[in-house]
C-alpha cells in the first residue's frame, strides 16, 4: 500500500513512536504531527515521580533527543488542536483555521483528566496529565503546604502521594473504593499497597468519597462523605481519564469509549488509532480493550503506523499482553496481562510480608496475568508464557 | 553496533530481556546485565525495539 503522506493527530508517545516506526519501515513521504501542547514530545511517567520530586529537569523528559528527531524529517505543528475530521472528504480541520486533506491518518489524541465539578478554577486544586500540570503541582509542593490531599488512589494518585511523602510533606490519600489500586489489582493486592502507603506515613482513607472541596478562591479544606473534614493547601485529583474523541463527532468514525477499531487498529480505510484513545478487540483475551498504559502507546503506535502501509490482506491483529509498571517509594509494581477480581491467584515466588513477590492469575484454566512487587525478571518471563498461551497449571509449574 | 545502557536511568523493568533474552538479563539481584554488548546486524531490529520500549529510555545503540 503506497501512501502519499501520513498525518498523525497527537504528538505524544503513541504519535511520535508511530512516526518513528514509519521511518524505520522506510516510508519516505511527508509525515505531519499535530499536537495541542506547545511542548516537543515528552515522557509522562516521570511527571508523577522524578520530575515532580524536583530531581529531573524538562530536558530529561524529551521522548527523543532533538538531534535524533531532526534525522526523521517530521513536520510538527505544535500548539495546534485538531477540531474536526470528515471521513468522506478526508479533510482535517485545525484550530488555527487551517484545514488539510489527509491520505493516511493516525489518531493518537490520548485522554484528559476527569475533574471534580466546580473545582476547575479553584486555586490549589490540580490534576496531573501534562508537563504544565506537573510544574504547577511541583510549585505547590515547593511552597511547603501544611497538608496535601490526593483524591483517588489509582496509579497517578498513589504515585503523587508517594512523591509528596518522600518530599517530607503530610499527605492524606482518599479513595472511594475499599483499597487503593483496587480496580486494577483487586482488593487483596490493593491491601498490600495500602500497607505500603501507611508504613510510609500516608494518612490513607478508603471507602470514602469526597463531598466537597471548599474554599473561596483558594482551596482550604476537603469534606469527605463520612463527615470528616481535612484542612488542605493543595489538592491533587486523580480520578481517571476521558478519551479525547469529542472532535470526531460527526466524522464518520465510530466512537464508543474511544475510537472503535477493528482487530488490526483500523478505524476506517486509511485511518488508524493508537494509545489511550483507541479501542479494539484484543483476540488474545477475547475482549474489547482501551489501554491507558505507556507500553501500549509505544507498541500500538508502531502497529497502527504499519497498518497504514498494509493492504487488508497483509494486516495482522494487534494482540499484546498489556503491561504496566508503577514506582511507589522503593517498590516497583508491575502487572502483565488482564486480571479480574474473581480470578484465582497464587504467589509463586517471594512473599507478601517481604513485599517482594510474583503472583499468577488464572481463569478457567487459562493463565491470564502476573503481578510483581520488585520482581521484574519474573514478571517478564511469565509475560512471555502468557504470550505463548500456556495453561494456568503449566505456568504454576514453570521453573522461573 | 554496540549496546550502551545508561545504568543511572535503568530501573530493571526487564522489557529488553523479554524482547531480546540473548542480549539482556535481569538477574535475581534486580540488576540488568548486558549479555552481548556487540551483537550482529541480525539483532538490530530487536535491539531497536528494546530502545523504543524501554520505559526509562536507558538503551542506545552506538554504531
Amino acid at each position: 500500500m503506497t501512501r502519499s503522506s501520513i498525518t498523525i493527530v497527537g504528538a505524544s508517545l503513541a504519535g511520535l513512536r508511530a512516526a518513528e516506526s514509519l521511518r524505520r519501515q522506510e516510508f519516505d513521504g511527508p509525515i505531519t504531527l499535530i499536537g495541542d501542547e506547545p511542548h516537543a514530545p515528552y515522557d509522562r511517567p516521570p511527571l508523577s515521580k522524578q520530575f515532580l520530586a524536583g530531581d529531573w529537569d524538562e530536558e530529561k523528559l524529551a521522548l527523543t533527543k532533538p538531534e535524533k528527531l531532526a534525522d526523521h524529517d517530521l513536520t510538527f505543528r505544535l500548539g495546534t488542536r485538531a477540531t474536526a475530521f470528515d471521513l468522506a472528504t478526508r479533510r482535517l480541520s485545525l484550530d488555527d483555521g487551517d484545514s488539510l486533506e489527509v491520505d493516511g491518518l493516525l489518531i493518537a489524541t490520548g485522554a484528559r483528566c476527569r475533574t471534580l465539578p466546580g473545582t476547575e478554577d479553584m486555586e490549589g486544586v490540580f490534576v496531573l496529565r501534562g508537563l504544565d500540570d506537573s510544574l504547577a503541582i511541583r510549585a505547590a509542593l515547593d511552597a511547603g503546604p501544611s497538608r496535601v490531599v490526593v483524591v483517588g488512589a489509582g496509579f497517578i494518585g498513589a504515585e503523587v502521594a508517594a512523591t509528596a511523602r518522600e518530599r517530607g510533606l503530610d499527605v492524606t490519600l482518599v479513595e472511594a473504593l475499599p483499597q487503593p489500586l483496587g480496580r486494577v489489582l483487586g482488593d487483596e493486592m490493593g491491601a498490600v499497597c495500602a500497607d505500603v502507603h501507611r508504613e510510609h506515613g500516608v494518612d490513607l482513607r478508603v471507602g470514602v468519597g469526597v463531598d466537597a472541596i471548599e474554599g473561596d478562591d483558594r482551596v482550604e479544606r476537603v469534606r469527605l462523605s463520612d463527615g470528616s473534614v481535612i484542612d488542605a493547601d493543595a489538592v491533587v485529583v486523580g480520578i481517571g481519564v476521558i478519551p479525547n474523541t469529542e472532535w470526531l463527532e460527526g466524522s464518520g468514525l465510530e466512537i464508543d469509549n474511544g475510537i472503535v477499531c477493528d482487530a488490526t487498529c483500523l478505524a476506517a480505510p486509511g485511518v488508524t488509532a493508537a494509545g489511550d484513545v483507541a479501542r479494539w478487540p484484543n483476540h488474545r483475551f477475547d475482549e474489547f480493550m482501551r489501554v491507558e498504559h505507556w507500553d501500549n502507546a509505544v507498541e500500538q503506535g508502531g502497529h497502527a503506523a504499519k497498518r497504514l502501509l498494509q493492504s487488508d490482506d497483509e494486516a495482522e491483529p494487534f494482540m499484546p499482553v498489556p503491561w504496566f509498571w508503577s514506582d511507589q517509594y522503593d517498590r516497583k509494581i508491575q502487572l502483565a496481562g488482564r486480571i479480574r477480581p474473581d480470578d484465582d491467584m497464587q504467589i509463586v515466588t517471594g512473599s507478601v510480608e517481604e513485599r517482594r513477590f510474583a503472583a499468577l492469575y488464572g481463569r478457567a484454566g487459562k493463565f491470564v496475568g502476573v503481578l510483581g512487587f520488585n520482581r521484574p525478571r519474573h514478571v517478564m518471563q511469565y509475560k512471555t508464557l502468557i504470550q505463548q498461551g500456556v495453561s494456568y497449571d503449566e505456568a504454576l509449574a514453570a521453573e522461573i | 553496533m554496540k549496546i550502551v545502557v545508561d545504568f543511572d536511568l535503568c530501573e530493571s523493568n526487564a522489557i529488553c530481556m523479554q524482547i531480546a533474552p540473548d542480549l539482556f538479563e535481569v538477574r535475581d539481584d534486580d540488576f540488568l546485565y548486558v549479555l552481548n554488548e556487540e551483537p550482529g546486524e541480525d539483532r538490530r531490529e530487536a535491539l531497536e525495539e528494546c530502545v523504543q520500549r524501554c520505559p526509562k529510555q536507558a538503551i542506545t545503540i552506538a554504531e
